[in-house]
């Protein structure tokens, strides 16, 4: 069963990553029928597993003190675009473009 | 002989005692590390600060005030741990020039106990593969290629055909570190382990890989592929070593909530002399397809030592192991999926010129950082992830994994207290071979048995064991109980000082020795 070209497209803009030509697109269908295997185990009455550390531990909470920042600084260094103490983004609010909007392989299939 | 000598006994104590500096021994490995250049095994150098760091530990020893055994050690640690002030890029262009602000806990651990950080080590990009192969600096190349006992073996086809084609690869993920320790550039290094990275590099460049049990090493800082299943793996020459690492890194971490509040207690390994109340587990189902005739004599070789030196040695079944491969696919996929969304060129690492909109931004850096194995594993996990997915496929293979688990549970609760299994199909295979395959397959392939011990977080270990056929390092592995690395190691160790595994013979290191040390066998510095 192949997947549709729009769940592909919408894998593209879920992941923001693009499969880039059929060849990726090829790689998602093998991932998809190697993954169908494990409908071959029974697993009636089995919960799932979240952490191997479920018995040992639970996932705690701390004090909502502060104990550690003020280091604004180093954390912008990284960042190309800033201004300020601001990171600065593109314009948001803008969709990507639709499927047939868009120059993609994935058209005309 | 100074390098090779490197045993923390040996070593340690030439430190403490001025036979040697921690300079001096910073500097030799730093100059083997540039002779060594053609291994790729790293990908930043930290010539100043190691220089700097081996200093501070001469003055601490002139002092008479070492910080503890791993004091001017010098060490490597891979390029996905965040190191402060050095570029950390995991191999991949989304972080090239990415200088971190902070140091990983292990790294900072390391730093506290003296140790000397001389680089950051290559890998497969993101730690997503098992040859060391995919990474945007090149592949890393075992030093066993350039080995007397492998090239002794190696008939050449023909007079053109030279090691430059000839080489073979370390494995994976953590091929840079494990390449580091086998060349004795380093004493020891960081490696991580999701599926087998640390454990499979160390069988096919033979040193210790030891993959702690999840949750007793801290991963703040470790750059993450598997939230649930990631550790800090440590690769040296001789299981005293990765004990003594061992000792320095564990423990709670209130910076990572996933790691035990338990006390975690060093220890030094005994001497084990009678295994006779020891039970060893043979799981039957790591008989697995493609492993090579050789390793599966290996193996049952080094059931037989167990045997005749009086342990029991046990048959034993987990029968969900032939899962472990699918389950921890879509597990895997789907966790990175979620990790790696926070590469969007924002905050750190590349960001694309692209300004047209924040999501068409984030598109085109990610386009343009990730290569194609990243790129495939998100789009897969985010296919599994989908609402008409998620039962199917990613709650599914939550339940699997607790079968998975279970069987370990069950053979460890029937008396067994380790494990022996083979770490890798075969040895080290040829790099014009290894990349005929693609990485999804090969990782399916490789990972087959390291991986469930992940799904179980479980500790394992792998041990050097012989040399095959064609001259290279075979490993077995060791898994062992949740938190009881103390026995693992305890056994490891035996098996170790069995197997007197041969040291490598490598030219570049000849021409480093010095009159310094006595020759000496074992190659560890504890």
């Amino acid at each position: 069963q192949k997947v549709s070209v729009e769940v592909l497209d919408h894998l593209e803009h879920l992941a923001l990553v693009d499969f880039r030509d059929w060849e990726g697109v090829e790689r998602l269908q093998k991932a998809i029928q190697f993954a169908d295997q494990l409908h071959e185990v029974n697993t009636d009455g089995v919960e799932p597993m979240d952490s191997v550390l479920e018995d040992r531990w639970c996932l705690y909470l701390r004090e909502d003190d502060v104990t550690e920042g003020n280091c604004t600084k180093e954390l912008l260094e990284n960042a190309r675009e800033k201004v300020e103490e601001y990171f600065v983004a593109p314009p948001g609010n803008i969709p990507l473009p639709k499927l047939e909007e868009r120059e993609t392989f994935l058209q005309g299939s | 002989a100074a390098l090779k000598a490197v045993l923390r006994s040996q070593v340690s104590a030439a430190l403490k005692e001025g036979r040697v500096t921690p300079t001096e021994l910073c500097q030799r490995c730093l100059a083997l590390i540039k002779s060594t250049k053609f291994l790729n095994a790293y990908i930043t150098v930290a010539e100043d600060t190691a220089l700097k760091q081996a200093e501070e530990s001469e003055e601490r020893y002139k002092r008479g005030q070492p910080l503890g055994i791993l004091d001017g050690i010098p060490v490597a640690v891979k390029d996905n741990f965040n190191t402060a002030g050095i570029e950390t890029t995991c191999a991949s262009n989304m972080l090239k020039g990415y200088i971190s602000p902070y140091n990983a806990t292990v790294v900072q651990k390391l730093l506290d106990h003296g140790a000397v950080l001389l680089g950051k080590t290559n890998l497969d990009e993101f730690a997503m593969g098992s040859g060391s192969t995919d990474g945007v600096f090149g592949p890393v190349r075992n030093p066993w290629s350039y080995s007397k006992q492998y090239k002794e073996k190696s008939v050449p086809k023909s007079h053109s055909e030279d090691e430059e084609s000839n080489w073979v690869i370390t494995g994976g993920s953590s091929g840079g570190s494990a390449a580091a320790v086998s060349s004795f550039t380093c004493f020891a290094a960081l490696g991580s382990d999701t599926g087998g990275s640390t454990r499979n590099p160390a069988a096919h460049c033979g040193v210790v890989g030891l993959k702690p049990t999840y949750g007793l090493i801290s991963r703040h800082g470790l750059i993450p592929l598997v939230n649930s299943m990631d550790v800090p793996g440590i690769l040296t020459r001789c299981v005293d070593d990765a004990a003594v690492l061992l000792g320095s890194l564990a423990g709670h971490d209130p910076k990572d909530s996933t790691t035990i509040q338990d006390d975690f207690k060093p220890f030094e390994l005994p001497n084990l002399t009678d295994v006779s109340k020891l039970s060893i587990g043979i799981p039957k189902e790591y008989h697995a397809l493609g492993l090579s005739s050789e390793i599966l004599a290996l193996w049952s070789k080094a059931a037989d030592l167990f045997k005749n030196a009086g342990a029991k040695v046990v048959e034993v079944s987990l029968p969900h192991t032939c899962y472990s491969i699918v389950c921890y696919h879509v597990l895997c996929t789907a966790e990175v999926a979620s990790n790696m969304a926070r590469f969007d060129g924002l905050e750190y690492g590349h960001r694309s010129d692209m300004k047209d909109s924040t999501e068409s931004m984030y598109a085109a850096t990610r386009r343009e950082g990730f290569n194609d194995v990243v790129r495939g594993r998100i789009l897969s996990g985010n296919y599994f992830l989908l609402k008409q997915n998620y039962e199917k496929y990613f709650v599914k293979a939550q339940k699997v994994r607790r079968l998975i688990a279970n069987d370990f549970v069950k053979v460890f609760r029937s008396g067994v207290d380790v494990l022996l299994t083979p770490t890798t199909l075969s040895d080290a295979a040829p790099y014009t071979e290894f990349i005929q395959e693609d990485n999804r397959t090969r990782s399916a392939q490789d990972d087959i048995l390291t991986q469930a011990a992940n799904m179980a977080g479980l500790p394992a270990i792998s041990v050097p064991t012989a040399l095959s056929e064609r001259g290279l390092p075979v490993g077995l592995q060791f898994i062992g109980r949740s938190f009881q690395e103390k026995q693992l190691l305890t056994v490891a160790k035996w098996f170790e000082k069995q197997v007197q595994f041969p040291v490598i013979q490598l030219e570049e290191v000849k021409r480093h020795e010095s009159g310094v040390f006595q020759h000496q066998k074992s190659a560890s510095f504890s």
